[in-house]
């Protein structure tokens, strides 16, 4: 299995980078190579490994190498493999939707919010319907923040209020009434059966009925909301991965001022 | 008198101690007091009561809410059912079905005497007892013959939604090696004020806690364990509305391990502190009696708040945890209590910080089998550090001897658990495991060093801590914010009008019979 630590094969395909038909990069230009790992219901052995190889040809790669195979249980078989991608993308096309603004850090963005807005802005923030993780919430909003980013709480020009966990749709709409919300956040862990979908689809049909959609800023938030997601389901904004509270702040502030609200 | 590998004063830590006692002791003369809803229906099932009626309302809880609506729930369930076993000479399952039927009404019967009372629940109490005996010997008797794996016990998580495809995975993960297999609940759960019936095939993140699932999957661990010669522990969550039903449930099933806080459920699903002390009372009571080893919670404080600031809340938690388990006639050896490995991983010598305080949580509970928790809050999507995060928490697992090592996932925050990614994470903690077992009588740690100084100042601050709660008591801590930075009122959350104040009738024998008892 190891024969191939130095690779003899010949790489007489074209090693200039074109951005019009990109492939993965193992150590050169274009060799397209991908590391893969999966499981197939099948007990270990030599047909198993020529059935991952045939999948993974099917799935587009060249020279599919099985380096790793173990049977997990009775009947299932797990792989470690590697090939060459033969597809390629267009790069020089892509257009992803991102969301607007410039993102500042926690002092200018209280910094814009005294010199533009000239009151501090509410942010009421929860993690709705069933989901009980507070992970992401608590990120975005409490005093310590998350990975270096101070939370919401800490600025000195937002007003925010983290309701927690597990908050149902009508409560959270309840609270933001009450707290006069300029700004709503919805964070979403459990994914699983498009539960967040439903979730969120609820809220901003709640919110359109009580007349209050056009009234708020509306963002979600979690690792497996996009904000083309986010858009889709009628939310302003969304912050998946690696969003901190300063995407969050620096958005809500921009889009504030930007609606002409005071 | 106990040597220290960090130089801990146990002093320090017997006056920590009687700090944590003075504030369980508290609790529990408020507890007395009251019953709730959910110590009811448990007491419905414990007498035999099970099934649901046309709408699927649990036969429990149609006896319950019947007591309840009439506004006479403080004589408790075993007042009004043993009156009417003596009145109609029906069993408890049948008069169940009467009430349900709309042609029962347990109130009105004329009241016999309470010898009478007592006698006719004596056989149902004491097949139930000798049920739960039973299976407790059924658990012993298989240690003792195929045997268990050594500690720490490798406890993984099946969470498929689907029961059969729970037990397809929690057999390929014991015959990978797993120790324990807790099949996580359904996201939503703990905020049912009943529990589901039957087998299920539907949830979102988890499986729902029922009867016949419990049955299901203790009968697929034990063809497995004895496949694979090894006794296979099953763990489920006695947390939540339903926190003493579910301990009966998994007494009378054989269930091994229940995540089971006092505190949990007030902090992260806002149930209100009153109900949830309460029904913390009698689970711990069941658990006790059915050799269940409970696991705290502790852990989840340091997803919210900062897991290096307030590592000392998790030890005053840990300390007010095991006095309300003695309280409960829980032994030591049946305590899993909770702490966590969830510190920045870009934090300066993290690991040295984390090893010293799983050091000090194991000689400050040397008989407790610890559970400790894997990194998530800073498991990234990066699989290839988190599955490093992941050993490096097992080498502290084995140096410290921990009890039950929740095994960390590579694959933390990005979907449950493949089955793939269950066989990488119990090859890493197998790998460790043997490769440095004795490390932890090798090595002992440096006077004034990070380790040592670490764990005194996290004692310290716990000891400061337990004794400004002594004068506030627990109630008001947690409305302060203490424990996870989580505010919760004394009159808030879920739950509360399930509690009822006890009346001179009441009575509940399964307290004197199960409490510190085997």
């Amino acid at each position: 299995m190891s024969e191939g630590l130095y690779s003899m094969e010949a790489k007489d395909y074209d090693k200039t980078l074109d951005l019009t038909k990109i492939k993965p990069y193992g150590d050169t230009m274009n060799d397209g190579k991908v590391q893969l790992s999966f499981t197939l219901p099948v007990p270990a052995g030599d047909e198993a490994d020529e059935a991952a190889k045939q999948l993974i040809k099917k799935m587009g790669f060249e020279n599919p190498l099985v380096v790793y195979s173990k049977e997990l249980t009775q009947g299932f078989t797990f792989f470690n493999c590697y090939g060459s991608c033969t597809h390629t993308v267009d790069y020089t096309s892509i257009h992803v939707p991102k969301v607007e603004s410039n993102k500042m850090e926690m002092h200018e963005c209280d910094d814009y919010i005294r010199e533009n807005i000239g009151r501090k802005l509410v942010m009421v923030g929860a993690s709705t319907g069933t989901d009980a993780h507070t992970v992401g919430i608590d990120a975005i909003m409490n005093m310590k923040g998350y990975a270096g980013h101070y939370g919401l709480e800490r600025y000195d020009m937002i007003e925010a209020y983290n309701l927690g966990s597990q908050v149902p749709n009508e409560e959270f709409i309840a609270k933001a009434v009450e707290l006069k919300a300029d700004a709503l956040l919805v964070s979403q862990t459990v994914t699983q059966k498009d539960v967040h979908i439903k979730n969120m689809t609820e809220l901003v049909e709640m919110l359109e009925a009580e007349g209050l959609r056009d009234k708020v800023i509306l963002v979600c938030g979690g690792p497996r909301i996009s904000h083309e997601l986010a858009k889709e389901l009628g939310y302003d904004a969304g912050f998946g991965m690696n969003t901190y509270a300063d995407d969050v702040s620096s958005f809500v502030a921009q889009e504030f001022v930007k609606r002409g609200w005071k | 008198m106990q040597k220290s590998k960090i130089g801990l004063d146990f002093e320090k830590v017997a006056h920590a101690r009687g700090a944590a006692k003075k504030i369980a002791d508290e609790v529990q003369d408020f507890v007395g007091n009251y019953t709730t809803v959910a110590v009811e229906r448990t007491i419905c099932r414990l007498l035999g009561i099970d099934g649901i009626d046309e709408n699927e309302v649990p036969l429990p809880n149609v006896v319950v809410d019947e007591l309840k609506s009439k506004g006479v729930l403080g004589n408790g369930v075993m007042f009004f059912m043993g009156n009417a076993i003596a009145e109609t000479g029906k069993t408890p399952q049948e008069i169940a079905d009467q009430i349900s039927a709309g042609k029962l009404d347990i109130t009105q019967l004329p009241v016999h005497k309470k010898e009478e009372i007592e006698a006719a629940l004596n056989p149902y109490i004491n097949a139930t007892i000798e049920k739960i005996r039973a299976r407790r010997q059924r658990r012993e008797n298989y240690i003792n013959t195929i045997g268990e794996g050594p500690k720490p016990y490798l406890y993984i998580i099946v969470a498929t939604g689907n029961i059969y495809e729970d037990v397809v995975q929690a057999q390929a993960g014991a015959r990978q090696g797993a120790d324990i297999i807790a099949v996580i609940r359904t996201t939503g759960q703990s905020l049912l004020d009943y529990v589901p019936y039957g087998a299920t095939t539907e949830g979102f993140g988890g499986t729902f806690a029922t009867q016949e699932n419990f049955r299901i999957m203790r009968k697929a661990l034990d063809e497995v364990g004895e496949e694979v010669g090894r006794y296979i522990r099953l763990c489920n969550y006695c947390s939540g509305l339903c926190m003493p039903e579910i301990a009966a449930m998994g007494a009378l099933e054989g269930l091994d391990v229940m995540l089971n806080d006092a505190l949990y459920g007030i902090l992260f699903r806002d149930i209100n502190m009153q109900r949830t002390l309460i029904d913390q009372y009698f689970s711990r009571i069941i658990n006790g009696f059915a050799g269940v080893i409970i696991n705290t919670g502790e852990d989840n404080y340091l997803t919210t708040a900062d897991a290096y600031e307030e590592a000392h809340t998790v030890l005053a938690s840990d300390l007010i945890n095991e006095q309300l388990a003695f309280a409960a006639g829980l032994p030591e050896e049946q305590m899993g209590l909770g702490h966590a490995f969830e510190m920045d991983p870009q934090l300066e010598n993290g690991f040295l910080y984390e090893l010293a305080q799983a050091q000090m949580l194991r000689e400050i509970f040397p008989n407790a089998p610890l559970k400790y928790m894997p990194p998530t809050k800073f498991m990234t999507g990066n699989i290839f550090r988190g599955h490093i995060q992941d050993a490096l928490f097992n080498v502290i697992g084995q140096w410290t001897h921990q009890g039950l090592q929740l095994l960390g996932m590579p694959t933390e925050a990005i979907h449950t658990p493949f089955m793939s990614d269950r066989y990488l994470s119990i090859e890493n903690a197998k790998y460790i495991f043997n490769n440095m077992k004795d490390i932890g009588e090798e090595v002992e740690f440096k006077e004034g060093g990070i380790i040592r100084n670490r764990a005194k100042e996290v004692l310290d601050n716990a000891s400061n801590l337990l004794d400004k709660m002594v004068g506030e008591g627990l109630f008001s801590a947690l409305e302060k914010g203490i424990f996870g930075n989580v505010k919760r009122p004394r009159n808030g959350g879920k739950g509360l009008d399930g509690v009822t104040l006890k009346t001179e009738n009441y009575f509940n024998p399964f307290v004197e019979l199960m409490k510190g008892k085997k």
